[in-house]
């Protein structure tokens, strides 16, 4: 199977440089986006039957790269899981990009990076040697990084497009010292010769330290996450589907295969800052998203909750692993693996939408659009089973993951340690929060946008999507509602991989009546989101029914109730501001939030102002720091670049010497 | 080894950190040249030595290549230069000649320590005293070039800091001759080079001082 995985990775590779190619054909877009589309389907499929037939692991080296060396390559159940998200979420934003690439002006600044951007992802998740990875994960960030550019004339596009140039860079280099640290003076970097060295507990702990810090840093852990709201939003909505929906989910891949697989037992309290950071991660990313005014980044700072709920997963999965509790590490594992699919669905989806109603109005802020339920009832249909996917309702898959955790979590009393005994159920309860603030983040969402009136003229005039990207769109929406409501498929999907990592897997799910999940055991608790579909579907409809045999069947349209005022202004209505107005006000501190109301002098007639700002406290307080930091230590240095010749050979000389003094005393 | 054999190599090697030294203070640029022919001698009947000790053949070549060059084209060059530059009778040191050879000294201490050190395992004590003259060679053709700022006699630093790593190459058995032609050659195509160069500064500026190539660029020092 690896030789078809790697196979489809090169096409992909050859597919970038056709379409560099196909510079003067007015149908290159159409005809890269459905290649890309056929090979992601041809991924994703690869990596469900690795996964149903539960074949063991296939790997070949390819003679490329290093000298001696090559490209191993290997595909195993983790990197099948993956490889399923990378497929479909590749599948559903080139076949969505079919339609909204007819859109954009200069579709040569996408074509090229696109599959060669899907190819460095396959290639990450195929590596099986430190080499491969890294490389592959360097070609991911610069071509996403190329692909953030697109619209470069933009102004807050180069600065986004910096600061993740900047991030990116970091976040390899210290993977590259994780990966050092593994394979040690020896220096084996095939993940083999790694996985066979036994570790120190302490040298375990700061690999997974450096990978939290240089994964994290690429899937938007708190404090590394202040480029994730700007890049991902800033590029074209099929790419920011691909960057929050897979890129991200990429990044945890590398996190799980070095955590889980190569660095070998983990001490227990390495969870403890994996919980306590993902969990404050939840939270803080869904108040930001909660409170920013832009479509696009309110979907960017949902993304780094996501990854910040499956990242206390992992933690707590590494905990109960650590005590040797295999069939609890499954459940938290497989929570945070059956979260990240769900992740891909419903985020890419939100993204296209944020994509669809950015093509019909041209507007990304919340307080520009409005109404859009009646001018574009396809996508406002599909952006309501996303948002209340995301918002973790049953019957829909949010639901389910979530439950898995929260099961996970209410199994923490079972450890010994007292100290995560406490935490767990803690960061538990700021898990709750998170998903709370996530429900009304996305009823802020879709209310503002698409319910009540237009507030501007785009607004009023949008029309629905093209049939490519309602079908994208309607095909995610429809695997979020499956994944809902049958999702023992899922989480026996997922078991090869959960078994691989943590060597044991949680109940087959297969078998059970009404395809009820059933995560630990039957007395204990079980869900079944059919049986809820099934009771929403009849009770909804026996309502529906009722009202409209006992009530009135006509349809009336009166005008909204003005509170006596006459002026019924589209602007009057609750806005994008009004519903983050009590968060802002609550989480003051947290969110910097300052509220400054000018009022002019009686008798003068100029508009009162209300203005509400939010800060990002890391920016302000880590970033801008070193920045200035960095920026005074440049100034001071640049002095080195004008001295005479003799002072130049002098500073040689000069490092020479203690050096060599260095030497003699250390010797 | 003998002890005659390793005493007559140990002087070699020892006079010429000793010429070093003599290099360090000579302030007239005929006299630098003069001393820096003698170093290379000096350079080529060590490496003989050498050869004859180590019964290696292919170092008479390498001894022979630093008496042609070192010893004879390059001062008889340099000289050439200095003579139609004009520049013979200039005078020039930037610190004064105590503080320089006591850095020197410092700097001979130095590497003996640490070669002394770093090699205790090797059982030839030849290499041993070997490599750490030739480092003190090194540095001190370093500090010549630190511390001058006429062009030419920067470039016999230069030619007397290689001569110390032919003296490593040749200590260390084993080092083939093709290593050592090349160094050779790079080196007299530097000096043909650096030539140029001293002609087109001298044209452009009446002196070779390099300060005032520093004063070109507009900058203090």
């Amino acid at each position: 199977m690896i030789a078809a995985a790697a196979g489809i990775a090169l096409c992909l590779l050859a597919l970038s440089v056709a379409a560099t190619a196909m510079r003067g054909l007015t149908a290159a877009s159409a005809a890269v986006y459905a290649a890309s589309a056929v090979f992601c389907l041809a991924l994703a499929l690869v990596g469900i039957w690795t996964l149903a037939t539960q074949a063991d692991a296939s790997a070949m080296t390819v003679p490329v790269g290093l000298p001696w060396l090559g490209a191993h390559l290997r595909l195993d159940a983790l990197s099948a899981v993956f490889l399923v998200i990378l497929g479909t979420g590749g599948v559903s934003a080139s076949v969505f990009a079919i339609g909204y690439g007819r859109h954009e002006h200069e579709p040569h600044r996408v074509l090229p990076f696109f599959p060669g951007f899907l190819a460095a992802m396959t290639l990450v998740l195929l590596a099986d040697d430190a080499f491969t990875f890294l490389v592959s994960w360097e070609v991911m960030s610069l071509l996403s990084w190329a692909l953030v550019l697109t619209h470069h004339r933009d102004e807050a596009t180069r600065t986004a497009g910096y600061l993740y140039l900047v991030m990116a860079g970091f976040g390899t280099m210290v993977l590259l010292l994780a990966f050092g640290l593994m394979a040690g003076a020896e220096g084996g970097y095939d993940f083999a010769a790694i996985r066979a060295v036994t570790r120190s507990p302490g040298l375990a702990a700061l690999v997974l330290a450096l990978m939290m810090v240089g994964a994290g840093s690429k899937a938007g852990l708190m404090p590394l996450h202040v480029w994730l709201p700007v890049a991902h939003p800033a590029a074209p909505s099929h790419v920011s589907a691909l960057m929050s929906g897979v890129m991200t989910k990429v990044a945890l891949y590398g996190f799980v295969r070095v955590a889980f697989d190569l660095v070998g037992p983990v001490p227990w309290w390495m969870s403890v800052p994996m919980i306590v950071i993902g969990a404050v991660t939840a939270v803080m990313g869904i108040l930001f998203a909660n409170v920013d005014g832009d479509g696009k980044r309110v979907l960017a700072y949902s993304t780094i909750e996501n990854i910040g709920v499956i990242f206390a997963a992992f933690g707590l999965s590494l905990a109960f692993r650590a005590n040797g509790m295999g069939p609890l590490a499954a459940l938290a594992l497989t929570a945070g693996l059956v979260h990240a699919v769900n992740h891909m669905l419903f985020k890419s989806l939100l993204f296209m939408v944020a994509g669809a109603v950015l093509n019909a109005t041209g507007r990304r802020d919340l307080d520009g659009l409005g109404g859009l339920i009646h001018r574009m009832p396809k996508t406002a249909f599909l952006a309501l089973v996303g948002a209340t996917a995301i918002a973790a309702l049953p019957p829909l898959n949010g639901f389910v993951s979530e439950w898995l955790l929260f099961q996970a979590v209410l199994q923490s009393p079972q450890l010994p340690q007292p100290g995560l005994q406490f935490l767990v159920p803690a960061a538990g309860a700021l898990l709750a929060l998170a998903a709370a603030l996530a429900a009304a983040c996305f009823v802020r969402f879709y209310g503002v946008i698409f319910l009540g009136r237009p507030r501007s003229d785009v607004a009023r005039n949008a029309a629905d999507s093209d049939g490519w990207s309602l079908a994208a769109m309607g095909g995610l929406a429809l695997l979020c509602v499956l994944a809902g409501i049958v999702p023992g498929f899922l989480i026996d999907l997922v078991a090869p991989a959960v078994e691989l990592a943590v060597g044991a897997r949680v109940p087959m799910q297969a078998g059970n009546s009404w395809f009820t999940v059933v995560p630990v055991a039957e007395v204990r608790s079980s869900y079944s989101g059919f049986l809820v579909m099934t009771f929403i579907a009849i009770s909804g409809g026996a309502s529906a029914w009722l009202v409209h045999r006992l009530a009135s069947r006509r349809l009336r349209r009166a005008p909204a109730w003005d509170c006596g005022f006459p002026n019924a202004d589209p602007v009057t209505q609750y806005g994008g501001g009004s519903f983050a107005q009590p968060i802002r006000r609550v989480m003051a501190p947290v969110l910097a939030a300052r509220e400054t109301v000018t009022i002019p002098p009686p008798g003068d007639m100029a508009a009162a102002r209300h203005r509400a700002r939010t800060e990002d406290l890391a920016w302000t307080r880590i970033y801008l720091p070193l920045v200035t930091a960095v920026g005074f230590v440049a100034r001071r240095f640049n002095a080195l670049q004008f001295l005479t010749i003799r002072r130049y050979l002098g500073l040689v000389f000069g490092s020479l010497i203690l050096l060599l003094t260095g030497l003699t005393i250390w010797n | 080894m003998h002890g005659l054999e390793f005493d007559i190599a140990h002087l070699l090697a020892g006079s010429l950190v000793l010429v070093s030294f003599m290099m360090i203070y000579q302030d007239r640029i005929y006299a630098l040249l003069n001393t820096f022919a003698l170093q290379a001698v000096l350079l080529a009947l060590a490496v003989a030595w050498q050869a004859w000790i180590q019964e290696a053949h292919h170092l008479y070549a390498s001894a022979a290549l630093a008496l042609v060059f070192k010893g004879v084209i390059v001062p008889w060059a340099l000289h050439r230069i200095v003579q139609r530059l004009g520049i013979h009778r200039e005078v020039e040191t930037v610190a004064g000649v105590v503080p320089t050879m006591l850095a020197g000294m410092g700097l001979v201490a130095l590497s003996i320590l640490l070669m002394l050190q770093l090699t205790a395992a090797a059982e030839n004590p030849l290499a041993r005293e070997d490599l750490a003259f030739a480092l003190s060679v090194i540095l001190l053709g370093m500090l010549m070039m630190v511390t001058r700022r006429n062009a030419v006699t920067q470039v016999v630093g230069f030619m007397s800091l290689e001569n110390g790593l032919i003296l490593a190459a040749a200590g260390a058995q084993g080092m083939p001759l093709v290593v050592e032609i090349s160094v050779a050659f790079s080196v007299l195509i530097a000096m043909i080079v650096v030539g140029v160069f001293l002609f087109r500064i001298r044209e452009r500026f009446d002196s070779v001082d390099l300060e005032s190539l520093d004063e070109f660029r507009g900058e203090r020092r």
